[in-house]
């Protein structure tokens, strides 16, 4: 399949018509909406129109962007003004946004044509796709099997063919956990590099939006027209957004790369340990260093994680309360009960765990033994990372212990699935770019990414060995 | 164990409606997560600052200019609004 | 048992500025129903917060103002609850670090200077507006995410009359830093009271009892003292003081009790994600610092001393900072400091209150005022002309022209030719000879009317000293 950069190069040459580009993709997304679910609307008409558009553009002479014909999924937890966002929930299911995400205005002004929103785990919460009011996902490697999530959709869309590119969204894992089982390269970055505004919000501090592609390239061109600074959101970072795709190199010479003994402990599937090694010395070949680092506090990342992102997703989803949108019950005999019934109606389990864990853990007499002592413990987290990185340029390892599971494997088990999440909750708990590009295949034929974790800005270095490892798999 | 007084109270104050069987099954759930986050307390944070922000970065502030948002309708406020009147949300009474 | 009061205050001002606290939307009051919001005060999915740099500076201003120590790192925090006209379902609001700490306010209770500490002020986000109809209610959501700063005095309030008087002064002086405009029947300024009583010599505090719904400064002084009367009435009948919320009935003067089935709040703090800490480092605060202006307490000592005026005077004049300049530049102009207040506390006042025009919109300007009172001063016109003049201009006449001009167009100057007056003073005394042998036999209440002949005659422009003299002479 063509790539991004030879889509949007042959929609500026003329050679190829954005309306071409929309229509197949379109025709794929309904074909296997009965087989993966990856969708949980498809925008027909508004991506020809906008497809039409790019075409008029390129007709006229005029600049469609660099981005131009591409079709892209986004997840359904972006707004997208006039078209519907669910966050996949019964909540929002008929909620229409006035206003579009910023990612999402950025991808329209650089030329990229939105056509569908792709299914999640509902409000981000989960690893698995199976938390969607809308269904379940299924991986397109083996449909038996889950697409990894919450950005389940968005990864089956992109693994199963129907576009080149799809933007999740990472919180505790959310994009490199997909990527990871449907075998495609997904990207968190640095916290404050993409702006969240319009990203319905899940825990504040950690989300971060991010491309889903079939190769390094495509998710640097992604991710350039993403980022940078938005004045609509206070916690983005005024810090210019380097070219990445046009800087990309395969070239590894004298990289120390990182290997965390916790991430490679005990407990990992022994076929997802062969593939990681060797990943891990196909770098060696390549040039690259390998040093010995810890973060000791990784098996205390899990608790860290779940308590800041349940507290602030608790507040974050109190304005779901039926009064402005979203779902009003039926059956409210006053303002309280409209409250408790809208909302026990239109959310799911998961999001109900986690806001009352969230509310728990910030009542009154609990705050200091769990939501204060949870950033604390944070902070060294961050640390553990920041003295890694005095030591090393890059840490890799796993993305997960396993590779993907079978529908329906840990669904009854919340802190079974929380557990999965031990070694991708460390980088946005830090703030730190993390990655995950496929670096082979178990015997039964799933895939194994291998994470790469960045410091603070460093995109380029993480998409460069992510990069290498692609080239020379 | 969380005590199923303990779960009504959270879900009051969060304004959850919980069905029995939640309420016992949350209460389960729960407890089981809260134990493991409990191991916490076994690391040293003495004269840690908490960690907000995990991105060293500078609070970027608005000049107070007016700039009206411009929906695509006047009443988008009210467009997916369960219930109103006029341009106005409308609610139950409190009591 | 003698009891003591107790008192402290919590007032939300509503700042004046353009634009929302955090988002850009604009807070003029009387827009049509939801059309001064966004997505951000509207609480829509997705939507951020992002902060108004003015209202940082206008509370290091008030802070200032007060006394306060600015903090450094400033850091919002989630108030969480649920309430219709609460967007979100939570406040972006201060909780355990305030912009300003430690300060205090100084003014006057029955001529006695009073200090009372402020513990902080910070700054908040206002709700929109739940509007009650028996069994529904309307959200108007243009009030949501307008600024508000909240300051908490410490409770040194020990009675109804000093909370009034910490009000005014509070007011006035967010009317002199043009931070707020102090209404407390629209809103703009809102006060809620913490009231408790205890035996006198007792240093524990008693139980205290927060007061709201008052809106006016009136309303203060009565839901108080009210409240405190409710109180030792309990105390003295062995009942214990309930710790609640209780309402201000203007009807009925009488403060009720807000028992609602509901659990007592558990706002269940913590730090603003989406907003990071803000920091107020020494050279921003000293560069609000040059924009203090000269504070109420102050200009009123000053006003005191400089130009000898009376207390009670200089607390009028210096009410607002638009009277106090207007005075000052006219006792400057005159060198006339007593007469300058004397004609502004009198008839400027009345005239101002009649045609409810605020000093700026004075239909006397200044220099008019200054003009009337130099021309008495240096002897040109007298006082009834002057004040002939004054009403003059108040009805719209002579708009704009000086009183020089005034005086000589319509012939006003005032005659004080002893001669010309000694001619009319023959002509009446002439003209009533009954009046003058009863005035020479005794009544002197008479006096009065052949200075009113004479000044008739003269068409009011008699000098009044010349007259007395020549008709005391003469009779």
């Amino acid at each position: 399949m063509t790539s991004i950069r030879e889509m949007r190069d042959g929609v500026r040459n003329k050679k190829l018509k954005a309306k071409d580009l929309v229509s197949e993709a379109l025709k794929k997304a309904h074909d296997a909406q009965p087989k993966y679910n990856s969708f949980i609307s498809i925008c027909d008409e508004s991506a020809m129109k906008a497809a039409e558009h790019v075409d008029k553009l390129v007709a006229s002479g005029k600049d469609p962007g660099p981005l131009a014909g591409v079709p892209i999924a986004v997840k359904d937890l972006l707004c997208t003004r006039g078209h519907r966002t669910t966050a996949a929930s019964k909540i929002l299911d008929q909620y229409i946004p006035p206003y579009s995400a910023t990612v999402v205005e950025k991808l329209e002004e650089a030329g990229a044509i939105v056509i569908g929103k792709a299914n999640l785990d509902e409000f981000a919460m989960g690893a698995s796709n199976e938390n969607s009011a809308y269904g379940a996902v299924k991986n397109p490697v083996d449909p038996t099997r889950v697409p990894g999530g919450s950005s389940g959709g968005s990864a089956a869309a992109v693994a199963a063919g129907i576009v080149r590119a799809a933007i999740g969204t990472d919180t505790g894992g959310s994009i490199r956990e997909p990527a990871s089982f449907c075998g495609i390269t997904g990207i968190k970055p640095t916290y404050g590099r993409v702006s969240r505004y319009g990203i319905i919000a899940f825990a504040s501090s950690l989300d971060q939006a991010g491309p889903m592609t079939r190769s390094v390239d495509d998710s640097a061109i992604v991710l350039e027209t993403i980022s940078g600074k938005d004045p609509r959101d206070a916690t983005t970072a005024d810090i210019a957004v380097p070219k990445w795709s046009e800087n990309l190199k395969d070239n590894v010479k004298g990289l120390r790369v990182g290997l965390p003994k916790e991430y490679f402990a005990d407990g990992i599937d022994p076929e997802v340990r062969k593939v990681i090694d060797n990943a891990v010395q196909l770098l060696k070949a390549q040039g690259a260093t390998l040093v010995d680092v810890d973060l000791p506090l990784t098996p205390h990342g899990i608790a860290v994680y779940y308590i800041v992102a349940c507290c602030e997703a608790s507040s974050n989803l109190a304005r779901y309360d039926g009064v402005r949108y979203g779902l009003r019950t039926k059956d409210a005999a006053n303002l309280l009960e409209l409250y408790e019934k809208s909302r026990g109606e239109g959310f799911g389990a998961e999001p109900k765990r986690r806001i009352m864990l969230g509310t728990y853990a910030l009542s009154s007499g609990y705050y200091d033994a769990f939501y204060k002592k949870a950033c604390q413990v944070r902070r060294l987290v961050r640390e553990d990372f920041l003295k890694a990185f005095a030591k090393c340029d890059l840490i890799v390892g796993p993305v997960t212990p396993g590779p993907a599971f079978k529908l329906g494997e840990k669904f009854s088990d919340p802190l079974k699935m929380y557990l999965n999440d031990v070694f991708t909750l460390g980088a946005p708990l830090a703030g730190l770019p993390g990655l995950s590009v496929n670096a082979g295949f178990t015997k039964e034929k799933l895939p194994v990414g291998l994470q790469i974790i960045g410091p603070h800005f460093e995109e380029q270095r993480i998409l460069d060995a992510a990069h290498t490892v692609e080239t020379h798999l | 164990m969380i005590s199923e007084e303990t779960i009504k109270h959270i879900a009051k104050l969060a304004r959850l409606a919980l069905t029995p069987e939640e309420v016992t099954l949350y209460s389960k759930q729960l407890a089981g997560i809260l134990d493991h986050v409990g191991e916490l307390a076994k690391v040293n944070t003495e004269g840690v600052v908490p960690l907000v922000t995990p991105t060293d970065m500078a609070i970027a502030v608005r000049e107070d200019v007016v700039v009206p948002f411009k929906g695509d309708s006047e009443d988008w406020a009210v467009e997916n609004a369960p219930d109103k009147s006029g341009n106005l949300y409308k609610v139950p009474a409190v009591l | 048992m003698a009891f003591e009061t107790v008192i402290g205050l919590e007032v939300h001002a509503q700042l004046l500025t353009d634009s929302k606290i955090f988002c850009a939307c604009s807070t003029q009051f009387g827009a049509p129903d939801n059309t001064n919001t966004c997505p951000v005060c509207t609480g829509m999915p997705g939507a951020l917060p992002v902060l108004n740099r003015k209202v940082v500076e206008m509370s290091i201003l008030t802070g200032l103002a007060l006394q306060c120590e600015i903090r450094e790192n400033n850091v919002f925090s989630r108030k969480n609850y649920f309430y219709p006209d609460l967007p979100k379902g939570y406040q972006i609001s201060q909780y355990d670090e305030p912009i300003c700490v430690k300060g205090k306010l100084t003014f006057y209770v029955d001529d006695k200077e009073k200090t009372v500490g402020i513990t902080r002020a910070h700054m908040e986000e206002d709700a929109g507006k739940n509007i009650h109809h028996g069994e529904f209610s309307l959200v108007n959501l243009n009030r949501s995410s307008v600024p508000l700063l909240e300051i908490v005095s410490e409770p040194d309030i020990r009675s109804a009359k000093e909370a009034g008087e910490y009000l005014r002064a509070l007011r006035s002086i967010l009317l002199y830093l043009g931070v707020c405009d102090g209404n407390m029947e629209e809103g703009s300024m809102r006060c809620d009271a913490n009231v408790s009583v205890r035996p006198v010599g007792e240093k524990k505090f008693g139980q205290r009892v927060e007061l709201k719904n008052i809106n006016s400064f009136r309303f203060v002084e009565k839901a108080i003292e009210y409240e405190v009367g409710r109180q030792i009435d309990l105390i003295e009948q062995g009942e214990k003081i309930a710790q609640e919320t209780r309402l201000y009935d203007p009807d009925k003067n009488r403060t009720i009790s807000m028992r609602s089935k509901e659990e007592a709040h558990d706002y269940r703090y913590f730090p603003e994600p989406d907003l990071l800490p803000v920091k107020v480092d020494r050279a921003w605060v000293e560069k609000v610092r040059t924009r203090l202006p000269e504070l109420p307490l102050d200009k009123l000592k000053r006003f005191v001393s400089e130009y000898k005026i009376p207390e009670y005077d200089a607390q009028i004049l210096t009410q607002t900072r638009a009277m106090a300049e207007f005075y000052e530049e006219v006792a400057k102009l005159t060198s006339n400091p007593k007469a300058a207040s004397n004609w502004i506390m009198g008839d400027l006042l009345r005239i101002l209150n009649e045609q409810k025009k605020e000093i700026t919109e004075s239909p006397i300007s200044k220099e008019q005022l200054a003009d009337l009172i130099k021309n008495i001063d240096g002897g040109k016109i007298s006082g009834k002309i002057a004040k002939t003049i004054f009403e003059d201009l108040a009805a719209g006449k002579y708009a704009g022209e000086k009183i020089e001009a005034v005086i000589s167009k319509n012939n006003l100057v005032q005659v004080t030719d002893t001669g010309a007056i000694e001619a009319v003073i023959d002509k009446i005394i002439a003209a009533n000879p009954g009046q003058v042998e009863q005035y020479r036999s005794g009544k002197d209440k008479l006096f009065g009317f052949f200075v009113g002949q004479v000044m008739k005659e003269m068409k009011g422009q008699g000098a009044p000293n010349v007259i007395n003299d020549l008709l005391k002479k003469k009779l």
